[in-house]
């Protein structure tokens, strides 16, 4: 572990030196606000953006991304044989990527990178990549990372964490990944160790007292998970809900998708895309048969997935990181916090 | 409008105590400034839920349909227009829905109130015509009228057009010398600054379908964008089939679009969905002289044949 300084004079000079062996994302504004995206030559990352309407996931996981590719003309070799499609997996950096969304990529990384199987897609991007954290020291008053594992100094995931201090930048290097970054971006100007720890300590206490929001998730584990599943209270839960996906694809841990083919001419090919169990579609049986036909089913599914299953299987906390945002988009002002609340609470009546 | 909340409340809980209705569908607090939500109150002990302000934004008529039993719905003008075509158009019936009219001075924009602070807002609180917005660092006295949503900017119909009952007093209705100044200026655009236009718009759409989720007028049981067998349109992020789902929605909206702004409202991206629709909405009135969700006895012009219609290729 080590501390560096970076002047923020120097920070568009070093970014830009460091893409001549990384491909950089990081938060861009337009008049839709701020999303995750790649940062083209010329564009710097907006660092003092306070909220990003799309998390990071979208580096890692576009929202379409093409698999398998085939030729259907037959004069050519391996024609119709499906073969996985050239994405290249060169070095990249996320830059000003918050913490929440750095600890969500591990919370994704348990389901596409696990004993039995591993998503060669995901998993090939999530090396490539070097995640490069700005601890957040105005928490929104959406943010309640810090009750579920998180936080806005919270370190998992990171390779880098900077702290933001006015003229320059303190950065804890935190892994070979985060230090291959800094040498590419000749960023070298050592920091004393302790005495950045000790700023940073302070720099999150501080951050997490002006975190207002919180959530309780110490009974979750110990419902029953069919008795949560039969509770009453989901029809109150989905009667504002408009099955859209907002929610999901706001979501930094969500991680569904549905596989399509396309061809266009001779050129064939097969992708998947960012999908929603908001939707109908998303469990429809080719039969026509749907499990989860109706509304309610859906939106409990979403809570019981985040809230309970994926705790139950990996007990590894919920999935969630508390960024807030599904809180923030919703449409009709679903929030997880009541949701979360609600099923912590539950006891069944007999 | 501020007062009327307790009206409201007074009128639903006795409904709801007379058993008239089973439930009241109206809004509640939201958990978050500048947000409410869709609640459907089924009994009094829950009435103190419900309220009224101008970030009332959705339309309740998406709500009104599928419910068991009769309802009373709370219904702006934009509402109460699409409760009409609902009617019309056989999705309720009109002696299932007991309407609780009230007048509107219009809705706030949320994303032009969040442009106007640097950081996220903690607080909206409104009076009159006075907001007090909040955020951590900073608080303003805004007008409402400065931070109104253009489709309330440009409604004719503040007053609903059928209820039974009124919460309010009936308020002015606005008389606009163009209610189109946004389709004339898309309109003089030549066709490549046209095109642009709306392939900008939907540049960053995430399809997440908040737009037609929220539209009252999209309740086809499968909608052409989830069709399955045959698939309809391409699901992945390529840009035609982006502009594919906005134009067709668009279309399938032609005659029936009242302009409640629901979709922009829905949208997370910021979107500005009525874009298009307006057009529509325009040629509705300058071709037909019609506007959706006036009158119960009339269908939707694209819905109607008439022997009497002006065109030749039609007989």
């Amino acid at each position: 572990m080590k501390f560096i300084t970076i002047d923020k004079k120097d920070w568009a000079k070093g970014i830009d030196k460091s893409r001549r062996t990384y491909q950089l994302f990081g938060p861009v504004k337009d008049e839709n606000g701020c999303k995750i995206k790649e940062l083209d030559t010329g564009l710097v990352p907006d660092m003092d953006y306070h909220e990003s309407v799309m998390s990071a996931k979208s580096v890692l996981f576009p929202q379409s991304e093409t698999l398998l590719t085939a030729s259907l003309n037959e004069s050519v070799e391996d024609h119709h044989i499906m073969k996985r499609a050239e994405n290249a997996y060169t070095p990249r950096a996320v830059l000003g990527i918050r913490p929440y969304d750095a600890k969500a990529i591990l919370l994704v990384k348990m389901n596409f990178d696990t004993k039995d199987y591993r998503d060669p897609y995901w998993c090939d991007a999530y090396e490539a990549t070097t995640l490069v954290g700005l601890g957040i020291t105005r928490p929104g008053p959406f943010d309640f990372s810090t009750s579920v594992g998180c936080g806005p100094f919270c370190e998992d995931g990171l390779d880098i964490l900077m702290a933001d201090l006015d003229d320059h930048y303190l950065a804890k290097v935190l892994t070979p990944k985060g230090e291959a970054y800094a040498v590419a971006c000749g960023f070298d100007a050592a920091a004393d160790d302790k005495e950045s720890q000790a700023l940073f300590d302070i720099l999150r206490k501080e951050a997490e007292k002006n975190i207002a929001s919180s959530v309780e998730t110490d009974k979750l584990k110990e419902k029953v998970l069919l008795d949560l599943h039969e509770a009453p209270f989901w029809d109150e839960v989905a009667f504002s809900c408009i099955n859209c996906g907002t929610c999901t694809y706001v979501c930094p841990t969500c991680w569904c998708f549905d596989i399509q083919d396309e061809t266009k001419q001779k050129e064939s090919s097969r992708f998947r895309n960012w999908d929603t169990c908001m939707s109908p579609l998303f469990t429809r049986h080719a039969t026509g048969h749907n499990p989860r036909g109706v509304k309610v089913q859906r939106v409990r599914q979403r809570f019981m997935h985040k809230l309970k299953y994926f705790l139950d299987k990996y007990d590894q906390g919920i999935m969630c990181v508390g960024c807030g945002r599904c809180v923030k988009s919703c449409p009709v002002n679903i929030d997880i916090r009541e949701v979360c609340q609600t099923m912590n609470t539950y006891e069944k009546k007999d | 409008m501020d007062t009327c909340i307790k009206k409201i409340r007074a009128l639903a809980a006795d409904l709801l105590d007379k058993g008239e209705v089973e439930r009241v569908i109206g809004f509640a607090k939201g958990t978050i400034p500048m947000a409410t939500s869709p609640i459907a109150i089924g009994s009094k002990q829950e009435i103190e839920k419900l309220v009224f302000n101008s970030t009332c934004g959705l339309n309740l008529a998406n709500f009104a349909t599928k419910q068991k039993g009769k309802i009373a719905i709370i219904a702006k003008g934009c509402d109460s227009r699409n409760i009409v075509t609902h009617i019309v158009e056989n999705q309720i019936k009109r002696d299932q829905i007991y309407i609780i009219g009230v007048p509107c001075n219009g809705m706030v924009d949320k994303f032009k109130i969040a442009a106007l602070f640097k950081d996220e807002i903690t607080q909206f609180e409104e009076a009159g015509d006075t907001l007090t917005v909040s955020s951590v660092s900073q608080t303003q006295t805004l007008s409402k009228q400065d931070v109104l949503r253009e489709n309330c900017r440009l409604c004719t119909h503040r007053n609903p057009v059928l209820y039974d009952v009124l919460a309010a007093e009936l308020v002015e209705e606005q008389v606009l010398e163009n209610p189109f100044p946004d389709v004339d200026r898309i309109e003089a655009l030549d066709s490549d600054a046209k095109w642009e236009h709306f392939e900008n718009l939907t540049k960053n759409c995430i399809r997440c379908y908040a737009c037609k989720n929220a539209c009252p007028l999209c309740y086809c049981p499968t909608c052409f964008v989830d069709e399955a067998g045959p698939q309809w349109v391409g699901k992945g992020q390529n840009k035609t089939d982006v502009d594919t789902f906005h134009f067709l929605r668009a279309f399938h909206c032609a005659g029936r679009c009242t302009d409640c702004g629901a979709c922009v409202e829905a949208c997370p991206m910021g979107i500005n969905v009525r874009d298009f629709t307006r057009k529509l909405n325009k040629d509705a009135l300058e071709l037909f002289g019609w506007e959706a969700g006036l009158d119960l006895t009339k269908r939707p012009p694209l819905d109607a044949y008439s022997p009497q219609d002006p065109n030749d290729f039609i007989k």
